[in-house]
């Protein structure tokens, strides 16, 4: 593989991993987490990373959140060589390129929804007014236009996570990262969020999915299987 | 993320946690208004001794007995003993021997029960000369004040203060003329004072009946010719320090001591001032620090608090984090936090000390004086106490690790 290949193949690509390690320290026990994972997204994906439990998705999905660095490796998001960022720096890459939905939601619960979705554009520095517009429009966009001034215990669990949703839609990132994003619903609500990822990924959006769930990942054009540290398999998904 | 995204962010939490945050407020809250109502309290204190001081004049001198060594050798303090008499005073009042001195008023002090035929007061019974009124500077309401010559004959007539005229004679019938007894003897009432003027109530200088001390004494039963203070005034208050040295020397001479050995105290406005602010200050500065340290317990109380809401809040932290916020914005927005709870406490015990202020007078009968330093020193405090006893937890806050926040159950 030629220098110039990798450079072509890494300002393509919107999540490009090379040799990615992840060792945690445990007093003297020493841990593997991600064992030299090489991965590319290219904008407009959408990709579900399966494995179970213990085979280092939720390793992978804390680095390509930004929430942690590897310890060997590099990871460039949108071209940007995040692996030796400074907390401040992630914290800002974190704001503008990713919209994290979570298997529990992370609502604030004294915040009505259209402030939870405001959220990261307060931390983008954004102008009150235009932050609520913002809000209000993502919240429709995911069929909550009626339910802005709701807080989130007087939703339900399907329209609590569509607000998360909504939330990581609205500083329009370059990535969505939804970490087993129906953990926590029925087969309804799991059905209408899965449904809205569809419609997102439609309308041009890169997503990664993190799943143990093998009808879930289904819904994915993109299957990355990892199991003890490493992608076992890359397989495209012909279903849709 | 601006500061007015930091307080909106903050007032929320504080909001949401009421209770809490009140809990929280509460230490700060007591320590600053306890520390404002003692500081205003020995304040009152000070400005009230200072009037009713002042309402003795400013060229005045006040010569007291005291320091006297006994026969067997036993040494007493200040007014202890009666070394003091009437010729002493007519000493001072010598022009050759002290000429900047105007006027001595030599007094003698009992406590006595005065009874009219509907009702009895125990007051304080003053025997003086005629020079009374003018070194005291005190003026008469009605009547007349007594003679010299009564003086000398030991006349049967008193004069009253304000408060005891009222106090025996009440309704709109004038004391003047009427009769008082004193342990069987009957008193002509011929005067009653104008009030001194001073503030505060229950004063002694209005509570008071003043006889010929040759009246007083012939009451008491006492023969010697000792008194129990020589009032001086001196000729203007410039030469308050001559007439000071005058009557000293000529003291010393008369009594036949030395110096070490004085067996009189002279004191001024200014020293009495003086002793009783320097008790005061005393009094004031030990509970102030019992105060102060209230508002440091009280301090302590916002840390303890924001450590435990940093340990509750911990996913809050981590998925603020993760949605983009700096270390720097979550340290901020608990800054913050402890700030406002810090303000807030520090503004509603300003508020409950002046309505502490406003009411305690009544039930302690005690001036208290809150001043606009001491507030805004009370206000700059808490504001202080928020923000120094927030650092330390804002920090641990704003060392999580997102993931470790988010993932903590």
């Amino acid at each position: 593989m030629s220098t110039l290949e990798v450079t072509s193949e890494t300002t393509d690509a919107v999540v490009s991993l090379e040799g990615v390690r992840k060792t945690y320290h445990s007093g003297s026990i020493e841990f593997e987490a991600l064992r030299g994972v090489d991965m590319r997204i290219t904008a407009g994906e959408y990709v579900a990373v399966v494995g179970p439990s213990g085979s280092g998705k939720s390793t992978l999905m804390n680095i390509l959140g930004c929430l942690d660095v590897p310890t060997q490796g590099s990871y460039h998001l949108g071209g940007e060589d995040v692996s030796t960022m400074s907390e401040t720096e992630l914290a800002n890459v974190r704001n503008r390129r990713i919209g994290f939905v979570f298997q529990q939601f992370n609502l604030l619960p004294s915040l009505a929804a259209w402030r939870n979705v405001e959220l990261p554009l307060v931390y983008a520095g954004m102008g009150s007014a235009e932050r609520h517009e913002r809000a209000v429009e993502a919240l429709t966009r995911v069929g909550l236009g009626d339910r802005v001034d709701n807080r989130p215990g007087e939703l339900s669990g399907g329209q609590q996570q569509r607000v998360a949703v909504a939330r990581a839609l609205v500083t329009e990132p370059d990535i969505i990262l939804a970490d087993e994003p129906t953990g926590n619903l029925d087969s309804g609500s799991t059905t209408a969020v899965l449904g809205l990822l569809d419609e997102l990924h439609d309308s041009g959006r890169t997503i990664v999915l993190i799943t143990h769930e093998h009808d879930v990942a289904a819904r994915a054009s993109r299957n990355l299987t990892i199991r003890d540290g490493l992608i076992t398999a890359d397989d495209l998904v012909g279903a849709r | 993320m601006s500061w007015a995204e930091t307080f909106r962010t903050a007032w929320d939490a504080v909001r949401s946690h009421r209770l809490r945050s009140m809990l929280t407020m509460l230490g700060i809250v007591i320590g600053i208004a306890s520390v404002i109502l003692t500081v205003g309290l020995g304040q009152g204190a000070q400005d009230q001794v200072k009037s009713q001081i002042s309402a003795l004049g400013s060229n005045l001198l006040i010569v007291s007995p005291g320091s006297s060594t006994d026969s067997s050798g036993v040494r007493g303090g200040f007014g202890s003993a009666s070394t003091l008499t009437l010729q002493d005073a007519d000493a001072i009042a010598d022009d050759a021997a002290a000429p900047d001195v105007k006027g001595v008023a030599p007094v003698t002090s009992s406590n006595a029960q005065l009874d009219t035929s509907t009702t009895n007061w125990t007051t304080s019974l003053v025997g003086a000369t005629t020079s009374w009124l003018d070194v005291r500077k005190r003026n008469l309401s009605s009547g007349r004040f007594f003679t010299s010559q009564e003086v000398s004959q030991g006349a049967k007539v008193v004069v009253l203060g304000s408060d005891t005229a009222s106090e025996l004679f009440s309704g709109p019938a004038n004391p003047v003329g009427q009769t008082v007894s004193v342990g069987g003897t009957q008193l002509t009432v011929i005067g009653v004072l104008a009030s001194s003027g001073s503030s505060s109530s229950g004063s002694t200088e209005d509570d008071t009946a003043v006889t010929p001390i040759s009246t007083a004494k012939a009451l008491t039963g006492s023969s010697s010719s000792s008194v129990s203070t020589i009032y001086v005034e001196a000729s203007s208050e410039d030469r308050l320090s001559a007439a000071y040295q005058e009557i000293d020397a000529l003291l010393l001479n008369l009594h036949d001591v030395s110096a070490a050995d004085a067996d009189f105290t002279i004191s001024s406005q200014d020293s009495l001032v003086e002793t009783a602010n320097a008790t005061n200050e005393t009094l004031t500065v030990l509970l102030g620090g019992i105060a102060a340290i209230s508002l440091l317990v009280g301090g302590i109380g916002v840390m303890n608090i924001m450590l435990v809401s940093v340990t509750e809040r911990i996913r809050e932290i981590g998925l603020r984090k993760a949605l983009g916020a700096t270390p720097a914005v979550i340290r901020n927005q608990f800054l913050v936090e402890a700030s406002l709870l810090g303000l807030a406490g520090g503004v509603v015990g300003i508020i409950i000390a002046s309505l502490g202020a406003w009411g305690l007078p009544d039930l302690i009968d005690q001036p208290v004086s809150v001043s606009p330093v001491a507030t805004a020193a009370a206000l700059a405090t808490s504001l202080t106490l928020g923000i120094g006893f927030g650092v330390y937890p804002a920090t641990r806050a704003a060392r999580l690790t997102p993931i470790d926040a988010l993932r903590s159950e």
